[in-house]
């Protein structure tokens, strides 16, 4: 086993005993189709927290997105990004001559998965904000990808914004039935449907 | 039982193991022969509860015994990984703000640690009040430092009792598995046992007795099983179990007696207060089902255990006047 895999394997233990890291596969199997997972975002650990949930040989093919200037600004955060999660970096600033959703597009075209929280950013607390048409623009260009709805519980309570170590508190991932972009819907309808399909499984018991 | 008092202590203590995965082996093997009948669906759903208490049951004797065979280090350890799951289910029942991060990173990573290394280098006069004095202090003034003062008694007050039930009752059982008691070394086993089977026979002769009698319940909101009756049933059974049991501790008959009728109701009336929280929390019945955050109810398997070990151990220092 190289150093990675064993890494990855370290993390994913911590995160259970952390957190439990249940998934709960409430509208779809766990299985190795090609899919976009969207989540609500409230916390630096929601990513861990879903791959965490993954079954095993799906974490190989899942991964995150992670911003280019904060994520390679050192070295270990640049090894974890690169050689454990395999993450996609975009870059934050748009520059005219370059698509940001360009390094998702070729990812997915290569066959992989991908977790995103189309949020854009941290929400505080509660309802998840309005979501940014990233998801729209890939559910256009990739029609044959399954969108997954997921919403993270609890995970506030473990790493609130501002602190480093997390508390131990039990957190679920419920994941729900894949969307679809219907021919000829609007781009606001859909991030609409989309961010409903997350809020409704909060209630989910 | 003249004869068991020639073997070495090894030995009493391997024949325990034995005899106790012997009656473990023999009721897995009548449940499996009751599967292979056709069973009506009413009794198909009492079976599944059983096998499922007896897997957990299993569970309990093979980290007893793995605490035994490999020594005060690893059973400490043992013991300290379950008080860890245990409070951290209890804190994802309870409310917390954001403030008390700190101060639960303390219980967590501070004072659960701690705890068990007392217990495990056995400086059991530091170990007694370690809790109830010193983190007792320093978990208020921690959350006062979150500079939120809203429900300040209430959060404290929830985080302080969890530290005690989880941490400080589950640390009593390595403790009770290590403490020295005159002319009795090395036998600790014994006496975790003894509580065990006594805490045990308590509650189930307290839930049959229950069900038969169909006595108006003391806390109807509470619980509906709870009636004194039943309760002393319990209690009583679990004093003649102890005086039974009294060649395997320290005791004489009569205090063996007095031991166990103290382990048996503590224990019962420690799951009744479990019940209370579980209620409060919101939560009707784990049922051996991962709720949504994936509470499985360790919390309510430990909790007899919990209340009971404290009590229990402090009676066996008293009476040895250690």
């Amino acid at each position: 086993m190289k150093l990675p895999e064993a890494a990855g394997l370290l993390l994913a233990f911590v995160a259970r005993l952390i957190t439990g890291a249940q998934g709960h596969w409430y509208g779809c199997p766990p299985k190795a189709e090609q899919r976009i997972y969207f989540a609500n975002h409230q916390s630096h650990f929601d990513w861990v927290l879903i791959w965490a949930a993954l079954p095993g040989d799906l974490r190989a093919v899942t991964r995150p997105i992670a911003a280019r200037d904060y994520w390679t600004s050192s070295a270990l955060k640049h090894w974890i990004t690169r050689e454990v999660f395999n993450a996609v970096y975009v870059v934050r600033q748009r520059t005219d001559d370059q698509d940001p959703l360009e390094p998702l597009a070729e990812a997915l075209k290569s066959g992989d998965s991908l977790v995103i929280f189309p949020e854009g950013t941290r929400g505080s607390k509660g309802e998840p904000q309005p979501f940014k048409s990233g998801l729209y623009h890939l559910a256009e260009q990739f029609p044959g990808v399954q969108l997954v709805p997921a919403w993270i519980d609890n995970v506030q309570r473990v790493m609130p914004k501002g602190e480093v170590v997390p508390v131990p508190i039990l957190c679920s991932v419920t994941f729900g039935a894949p969307l679809q972009l219907d021919p000829g819907e609007d781009k606001r309808a859909f991030l609409e449907r989309a961010r409903n399909a997350v809020v409704a499984l909060k209630d989910i018991r | 039982m003249g004869a068991l008092r020639t073997f070495t202590i090894e030995q009493q203590v391997g024949l325990l193991f034995l005899g106790l995965f012997g009656v473990l082996g023999l009721v897995t093997l009548i449940g499996f022969g009751r599967t292979l009948r056709d069973l009506p669906s009413e009794e198909q759903e009492l079976h599944e509860r059983f096998t499922r208490e007896l897997r957990a049951v299993w569970l309990g004797a093979v980290l007893f015994w793995i605490a035994w065979v490999t020594g005060a280090v690893v059973a400490t350890l043992l013991f300290g990984v379950i008080s860890f799951l245990a409070y951290r289910e209890f804190i994802t029942l309870t409310q917390t703000r954001r403030a008390d991060h700190r101060s639960l990173l303390l219980a967590f990573f501070g004072v659960l640690p701690l705890q068990f290394v007392l217990a495990g280098s056995r400086h059991f006069d530091l170990f007694t009040v370690f809790v109830p004095v010193y983190v007792f202090f320093a978990i208020p003034v921690v959350s006062a430092l979150g500079n939120d003062p809203q429900r300040f008694l209430e959060r404290t007050a929830k985080i302080q009792w969890g530290i005690m039930v989880c941490i400080y009752g589950m640390s009593h059982a390595p403790a009770l598995l290590l403490i020295d008691l005159p002319g009795y070394a090395g036998r600790g086993a014994f006496l975790v046992f003894y509580l065990v089977v006594v805490v045990a026979a308590a509650q189930i002769v307290q839930e049959l007795a229950s069900r038969k009698l169909r006595r108006r319940p003391v806390a109807r909101a509470i619980s509906r099983s709870f009636s004194w009756r039943a309760w002393l049933i319990g209690a009583l059974t679990a004093a003649l179990v102890g005086a039974l049991l009294y060649w395997a501790t320290p005791f004489k008959p009569i205090p063996a007696l007095v031991m166990g009728f103290i382990a048996g109701a503590t224990g019962s009336l420690g799951e009744f207060v479990m019940k209370a929280l579980k209620r409060d929390a919101g939560v009707r019945s784990w049922g051996g089902k991962a709720s949504v955050t994936g509470a499985v109810g360790l919390l309510d398997r430990v909790a007899p255990l919990c209340f009971a070990a404290p009590v229990f151990f402090h009676s066996v220092r008293w009476y040895f006047g250690l």
